[in-house]
């Protein structure tokens, strides 16, 4: 009888070698330390593009964890995040999900915008999450217990709020919360020309505008420029495009769609360079 | 001619003078004037015989288009305002092609406004207007601008030039030509000829144009290609006119330099700006006036409000009438720190008791634009509000309100509600009266101009929102459904195979989207939204109840207004159950603005009537151009704002989700505190509502 390999992605494997380049912003490294030495999960909160995945991968480097993402949308399921049986060839195999893995190889577990799974797929991390750190896999009758190197991490953005998705509290209050947001200027402008190679005066001038779109927010943009939308125009500066055209597609068109917006910001961007 | 003009003609006037001035040119023209005669000729004879004589005076200035534009011009004014306006405007063809730059390549400001006052907002600093005015200038909180900008003979370029204006008088504010009372001290001193206004003008624009080269290289690149477009005069100047103003150029230099510089150049000749405009002292100095009392006293409530804060009791309870408290003057301190970003270079810290304390957001605002006016935080500042600043909220006397109604009016029949007291933290039981008032439907005509005003807006919302309703959602696992779901049955079949039980879940359904939603709309009918925003608001509205209707949603509209405590007053347009007829469009365009704002009884009466309805989903959407408000002054500001807040976090805790559509631009202040940071969104711009309305809808319940 043929056996197939079973042909299965295995995250766990795969541990992050070189240094992601992260600059902490406040003490989030440390908190993020001593939630992990007390086995206590952490919930990332902030806007789109301000490092919490760079951190994540940061902190997987810095422990020597592997790092385990699911990106969570309407349709995962719990067995899409715990395992499910599978038939090849015959036979019947159990395969373990991302979050069964994580914890079996005592891994990270990256839920990446978290709000935007069903409430009844959420609640699996439940027993995880809290003091009793095991995973209940019903089918296989096990109940998986975490070692002490694994950890649940999640993330989500508190801007977007719809009244049909939310986080509910017994879910959210088993989390250590951790605030990102975009770094101060000085910050911002190292890590812009780090990523990207610009010299400092550009770099400087395109976080100047980031603050000028922040400026709008509320006042028509939802969400001013994010660090990651910045270094994206810095890269495309860096390879030869015109700053002025490099922030226009980079940015202002990445940021909105209404005519007079998209005029405003293009202004904002042609009188800084 | 003669066969054309007979009517017109007579033994005072023939056609010979048009014909032979005619006769000069090529026969092309000719045959345009001869053609277009005839077919005016047809509707009026004495138009054409207008046309035909000042024909030949406007082949000479203007090519056939602008001709033929000429006379549709007239023709036009003829059908709308009759024979003499037409006559006068054929009569006038130098006066149109001269215009005629200006009517292609002009830019009305109307249309730019929205970009402009978004640009200027993105600069920083106060949020600044952008209006019409006769003279071109800033009384630091609007920019005046004129209202149509033709000079140049391209579109681009003359928006470049309104940009410029915006920007010099922006710069004016950011990098101090107002701050600290030093030039309006200088005017006050001295008597000022209008020209030596305009040297010193000049001098500070030189000051003004360095900091923009330094910090904004674009605009700069764009200023200074207008000024050489259309100051072409400036080589006439001095020339020793660079040497003498290099200083003004250093980043060092204030305002302070530039008066300098101009005592000791008086009689001068001021060399001419495009952009620069014009100073109005005294504009500056009542609107400045206006806000350092304002800015003092808020910045007062809140350094009080700070104290309470951290002594966990409210200051100076046991002098009821104390403006200020002066034995909180030693508790407070401010330290200064570099901040190469904000005006001045400074931002400042708050110390309260040796230890730094962090304001919220509003209080930052207002403590950046005392930085803007004055350059620092006087210390005579510090110092906490008294519970007589608190009460009377800012700048107005207190009223006996409720003296007002004593005697006068019955409470039966209404509803009383409580209302919360901030600085007691307990609610006054049944402290405010509440009534239904009918609204008067009006006629249809609004509503039929609403729609043919939207007309394509309306198409494209009822298709996105059909698209909502009409998502045939495929459910998966389904105990029951159409087909099978391949996925859940091949995990069933693998639990089967080791031996669990077969999953029962093995099919999908298509369904229609079951909304099960509510939608309370609360509308703003206060005094102050009377004109433009009470056209948008009930716009608004009939786009919304369009969609709504589209959706099959079950939603409410009230008004809500106020006098008073004993007199809130709410405005039932469509109550729940009522069906969206001719009725209920005629009240919507009967609504009018009335009084004031005191919200916490609408919002408490309408979640009742919102909570008595069986729905998953409750929603109550506020739509509103300010703050909580009444005749009464204790309920303006503070207590206003903490009373509202309760209300909707009672809202809450019914079940019903809270949220603002506002087109106050201070909104950001207070809002978030009210509702949330996430549940309010601000409206720039009111003809924007509309639209804006329906699309946060959907976002809001999809």
């Amino acid at each position: 009888m043929q056996q197939h390999e079973l042909r299965v992605l295995k995250p766990e494997e795969y541990f992050i070698e070189v240094e992601p380049y992260y600059e902490p912003v406040a003490d989030e490294v440390t908190v993020f330390e001593a939630a992990y030495a007390n086995g206590l999960p952490i919930l990332l909160k902030g806007p789109t593009g301000c490092g919490k995945t760079r951190f994540m991968e940061y902190m997987a480097w810095r422990l020597k964890r592997p790092l385990i993402t699911v990106s969570c949308h309407d349709d995962l399921t719990s067995s899409d995040l715990v395992g499910r049986f599978l038939v090849k060839g015959g036979e019947t195999i159990w395969v373990d999900g991302p979050l069964a893995r994580a914890v079996r190889a005592g891994g990270i577990c990256y839920l990446d915008e978290v709000v935007e799974a069903r409430k009844d797929t959420t609640v699996v991390i439940h027993p995880l999450a809290d003091d009793r750190r095991v995973l209940p896999i019903e089918k296989l009758g096990e109940l998986l217990e975490a070692p002490t190197e694994f950890c649940l991490a999640m993330s989500y953005n508190p801007g977007y709020q719809s009244v049909l998705k939310d986080l509910k509290q017994s879910t959210r209050q088993r989390f250590v919360a951790l605030e990102f947001s975009y770094p101060a200027a000085a910050l911002e402008q190292t890590i812009v020309e780090r990523e990207s190679g610009i010299d400092p005066a550009l770099a400087r001038q395109l976080v100047k505008f980031a603050h000028m779109t922040r400026n709008l927010k509320g006042q028509g943009l939802d969400e001013g420029a994010s660090t990651r939308l910045l270094v994206h125009a810095a890269k495309l500066i860096h390879s030869g495009v015109a700053p002025v055209v490099a922030c226009r597609s980079a940015i202002a068109q990445a940021l909105t769609d209404d005519a007079d917006m998209l005029s405003a910001v293009n202004e904002l961007s042609a009188s800084l360079f | 001619m003669d066969v054309y003009l007979d009517p017109a003609l007579s033994s005072r006037r023939t056609a010979a003078g048009p014909a032979s001035e005619l006769a000069a040119f090529p026969p092309r023209e000719q045959g345009f004037v001869l053609h277009w005669g005839a077919v005016i000729a047809r509707d009026n004879a004495e138009l054409a015989y207008q046309f035909t004589a000042f024909a030949p005076r406007g082949l000479r200035l203007m090519d056939p288009d602008a001709m033929e534009s000429w006379l549709l011009y007239a023709m036009d004014l003829y059908d709308k305002k009759g024979q003499v306006p037409a006559i006068r405007a054929f009569q006038d063809v130098e006066g149109f092609a001269a215009n005629r730059q200006e009517r292609l390549a002009g830019i009305v400001l109307e249309d730019i406004s929205g970009v402009l006052e978004r640009f200027v907002c993105g600069l920083n600093g106060r949020a600044l207007r952008i209006a019409v005015g006769e003279r071109c200038h800033t009384d630091t909180e609007t920019i005046f601008l004129p209202g149509v900008v033709g000079r140049l003979p391209e579109k681009e370029a003359n928006f470049r030039l309104y940009k410029a204006m915006t920007v010099h008088q922006w710069a004016q504010g950011w990098y101090g030509t107002w701050r600290g009372n030093v030039l309006l001290d200088a005017v006050a001193r001295e008597e000022l000829s209008a020209s030596a206004v305009d040297l010193f003008h000049a001098l500070e624009t030189v000051r003004l144009d360095a900091c923009i080269e330094r910090d904004f290289p674009g605009l700069h690149r764009d200023m200074q290609a207008l000024r050489l477009a259309l100051d072409t005069q400036l080589q006439a100047y001095a020339p020793d006119w660079q040497d003498i103003v290099r200083p003004l150029r250093d980043p060092a230099a204030r305002v302070r330099d530039s008066l300098a510089l101009w005592a000791d150049l008086s009689g001068h000749r001021a060399p001419p700006c495009c952009y620069r405009g014009e100073l109005l002292p005294e504009a500056v100095r009542a609107r400045m006036q206006i806000r350092a009392a304002l800015d003092r006293d808020s910045f007062r409530i809140a350094l009080a409000r700070l104290v309470e804060e951290q002594d966990k009791q409210a200051p100076g309870e046991d002098r009821p009438d104390a403006e200020t408290l002066p034995e909180t003057a030693a508790r407070l301190g401010t330290r200064a720190k570099e901040d190469p970003d904000s005006p001045e270079g400074l931002t400042y810290e708050l110390f309260l008791d040796g230890k730094p304390v962090a304001p919220p957001e509003d209080v930052v605002s207002t403590m950046e634009s005392i930085i803007q006016d004055l350059g620092e935080i006087p210390p005579e500042y510090l110092v906490a509000a008294g519970p007589g600043l608190y009460r009377r909220g800012l700048g107005s006397e207190g009223k006996d309100a409720d003296s007002a109604w004593a005697g006068t009016y019955h409470e039966e029949g209404a509803f009383a509600y409580d209302e919360w007291d901030f600085s007691r933290q307990h609610h006054r039981k049944g402290w405010c009266i509440l009534r239904e008032h009918e609204v008067k439907p009006a006629g249809l005509a609004f509503y039929h101009a609403t729609l043919r005003k939207h007309g394509g807006l309306i198409k494209s919302l009822r298709r996105t929102f059909e698209v909502l309703r009409g998502e045939d959602r495929i459910l998966k696992r389904q105990p029951y459904g159409e087909d099978v779901d391949i996925d859940a049955l091949v995990e069933a079949y693998a639990d089967a195979r080791v031996g669990l039980e077969m999953g029962e879940r093995l099919f999908t359904r298509r369904q229609q989207d079951d909304r099960n939603i509510a939608v309370m709309l609360m509308v703003d009918m206060s005094g102050s939204t009377k004109g433009w925003i009470n056209q948008a608001e009930r716009e608004a509205l009939i786009l919304l109840s369009a969609a709504l209707e589209t959706l099959g949603d079950r939603f409410a509209v009230y008004g809500f207004s106020g006098w008073t405590r004993k007199r809130c007053e709410v405005f039932p347009v469509k109550r729940f159950g009522e069906p969206y007829d001719d009725l209920a469009k005629g009240r919507i365009c009967g609504i009018e603005p009335r009084d004031y704002t005191r919200m916490g009884a609408p919002i408490r009466h309408l979640t009742g009537l919102l909570r008595a309805q069986d729905a998953r989903i409750k929603l109550l959407i506020t739509l509103s151009d300010g703050k909580p408000d009444d005749y009464d002054p204790a309920y303006r500001g503070e207590y206003g704002i903490e009373d509202t807040r309760q209300a909707l976090f009672e809202a809450r805790l019914d079940g019903v989700h809270p949220f603002c559509i506002t087109i106050d631009e201070t909104g950001p202040e207070y809002l978030p505190h009210m509702y949330g940071a996430a549940n309010y969104v601000l409206v720039a711009d009111v003809a924007r509502l509309p639209a804006k309305v329906s699309e946060i809808y959907r976002r809001l319940t999809s």
